[in-house]
């Protein structure tokens, strides 16, 4: 089975972000970046579906040139070959999903599996445009995956449960936290990685217009919250509770 | 722009509150716009949902059924949501945020080659916010398209008040065929209200040490008739269900009272509970970082504690 995965360049989850003074962007000095933690997670689920029944899994990522560090992740994990689609400067999630159409007219894989979100901007779009794009099954936020020769059953966490789809292949899954633990790249793994192939191709080369539909215009930071009053014991704590918060 | 158009959410054919929310998002927007109100209610048997909806006063309420919508799919319902779209002159498409909403919306966005954006906390007009980074900063952005899409933010809206019968007429859908399956559901039952419904909340983390000390956690918000919390340590390692979950991936909530118990106050965890109006921390560790954001911290052993305050207010509450 071939399989097309994402790997998102994100900055560092655990780090602080901070609105630059002018609105005009986010304080990217000093930034570490990372690997789409979702998308890490689809990258595991192929692997393993890979080990389990042979095929290929490909990974593409849309960005700058700095984006090969986090393909090259996904070739360590055990992918078998790269696509960076290199633009510069922002692009909406619907861009990204338009290109992505593209990979996959291209590619023709049987299963599209990416993170659900990425955690820098937060959409939840792609995986859902894409599979509106291209009139595939789509089957979100997924924590577990079964494959049976032309379906997926997949369970979704939803709210209020659990729910069970079964979708038709090539169809699109977006993963959850839950749906495994990826591996870490071992020293041979990273080595590999090394060799394999990493094409980089441009939009224009699929004819995608990435012009945006959604452009940000500025950002402010959320309202500051007053924290850190520390109680003395017990009593002080139920004291809070019942005159400030009106507990009981 | 023209009308807006919300999408009505219900759970077992009830409606469901966080879409009053999100009808106090689309009241607001159509007033920036001059534009009407219209409710969708998709689903077979939906029509007392529809009902339900139909007293808050929204220039028309429409409802879609018929055999094949039984059960909620994103490729049957987006054709559906896009027709009706289509049909009623609307310029924006709205639901709130909820998994069917982060499911739906975006695939709604790509039948109707509309720009989306998501977890929106305000409408100006001309532009949305909404928030980005694990809710660490706001964003304003611009929808190009003609038709607008968006998930609106359930916490940052008041839920709206009933206000006068609007008329119901219905839509005849037509139905893609799907390649996708409803195969079942796995609820997870609870006596306690949905966390984006309480006003009090109770959370724990991994300093709870197993599930069976989550018992802790739920008879404290008993007592508030409250509902239960878990951070992804808790859920991950199977002690709470993973509906329980806050977090910038799983609720986001803004109760009155947010106890936040054995949890250290990771950013993804506080992305979803920060714009609690009252939060209690207490943590063995007096660095957690729960406590920068906390009204009030207690450092102390949750086991030591917990009993002595749920006890405390057991009594002073006469229970
Ligand atoms: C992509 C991604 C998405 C994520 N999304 C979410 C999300 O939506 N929600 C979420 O919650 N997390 C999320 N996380 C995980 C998050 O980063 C943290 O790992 C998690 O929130 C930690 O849970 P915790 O606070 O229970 O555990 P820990 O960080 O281990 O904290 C346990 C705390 O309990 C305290 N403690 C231990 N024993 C006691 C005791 N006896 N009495 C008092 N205190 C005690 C400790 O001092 C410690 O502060 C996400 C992570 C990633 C990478």
């Amino acid at each position: 089975m071939k399989v097309l995965v994402t790997a998102k360049r994100v900055t560092d989850p655990d780090m602080k972000i901070k609105v630059k003074a002018d609105g005009s962007g986010i304080e990217l000095s000093g930034m570490s970046y990372k690997i789409n933690p979702f998308d890490e997670i689809a990258i595991e689920e192929a692997i393993r579906i890979k080990e389990q029944s042979g095929g290929e899994v490909i990974v593409a990522s849309i960005g700058g040139d700095e984006a090969q560090t986090e393909i090259r992740t996904g070739l360590a994990m055990g992918a078998d070959r790269g696509i960076l689609v290199k633009t510069d400067g922002d692009v909406d999630s619907d861009a990204v999903a338009r290109v992505l159409v593209k990979l996959v007219e291209k590619e023709r894989p049987d299963l599209v599996i990416m993170g659900k979100q990425a955690v820098d901007l937060d959409d939840n779009q792609v995986p859902q445009l894409l599979a509106g794009y291209l009139g595939w099954g789509q089957a979100c936020f997924a924590s577990k995956l079964q494959i049976n020769g032309n379906t997926a059953t997949v369970a979704r966490e939803v709210d209020g449960g659990i729910e069970t789809l079964e979708i038709d292949l090539p169809g699109i899954i977006s993963a959850d936290l839950r749906l495994n633990e990826p591996r870490y790249p071992t020293l041979p793994g990273i080595m590999k990685a090394k060799k394999k192939p990493l094409d980089t191709i441009h939009p224009a080369d699929l004819d995608v217009d990435i012009t945006p539909k959604v452009v940000v215009k500025g950002f402010s930071n959320p309202p500051e919250r007053k924290g850190g009053r520390i109680v003395a014991d017990v009593p002080e704590l139920l004291k809070a509770l019942k005159d400030e918060a009106g507990a009981f | 722009m023209a009308n807006i158009l919300l999408i009505a959410e219900d759970k077992k054919r009830e409606l469901k509150k966080v879409t009053l929310n999100a009808l106090t998002f689309a009241k607001q927007a159509a007033e920036k716009i001059n534009g009407q109100v219209i409710v969708l209610a998709v689903g077979a048997g939906i029509s007392k949902v529809a009902e339900e909806i139909s007293a808050y006063g929204v220039s028309k309420v429409i409802t879609a059924e018929t055999d094949g919508l039984e059960n909620y799919i994103a490729e049957t319902w987006s054709a559906v949501v896009a027709d009706v779209t289509r049909a009623n002159d609307v310029g924006l498409v709205c639901m709130a945020s909820t998994s069917m909403g982060k499911d739906l919306m975006p695939r709604v966005a790509a039948t109707l080659g509309a720009g989306m954006a998501s977890d929106v906390l305000g409408f100006d007009g001309a532009t949305f916010t909404r928030t980005m980074w694990a809710g660490n900063a706001y964003a304003n952005v611009e929808i190009t398209t003609p038709i607008k899409v968006c998930t609106v933010q359930g916490t940052a809206f008041d839920t709206a008040e009933k206000a006068g019968d609007s008329p119901v007429e219905s839509f005849m859908p037509t139905i893609p065929e799907a390649k996708t399956r409803f195969i079942g559901f796995n609820e997870s039952v609870s006596e306690r209200p949905d966390l984006t419904e309480a006003s009090v909340i109770v959370s724990g983390g991994r300093g709870l040490k197993g599930s069976e000390n989550f018992k802790l956690i739920e008879d404290l918000a008993d007592l508030f008739g409250g509902a239960v919390g878990a951070t992804r340590a808790a859920v991950d390692a199977g002690w709470m269900p993973n509906d329980l979950q806050v977090g910038q991936t799983g609720k986001i909530v803004a109760s009155d009272i947010y106890f936040a118990i054995g949890l250290s106050g990771a950013i993804q965890h506080m992305a979803g509970m920060k714009n609690s109006k009252y939060i209690i921390a207490i943590n063995k560790d007096e660095e957690a970082p729960i406590f920068e954001i906390a009204d009030a911290g207690l450092v102390a052993d949750l086991f030591k504690v917990l009993p002595e305050i749920t006890n405390t207010i057991r009594k002073e509450m006469g229970k």
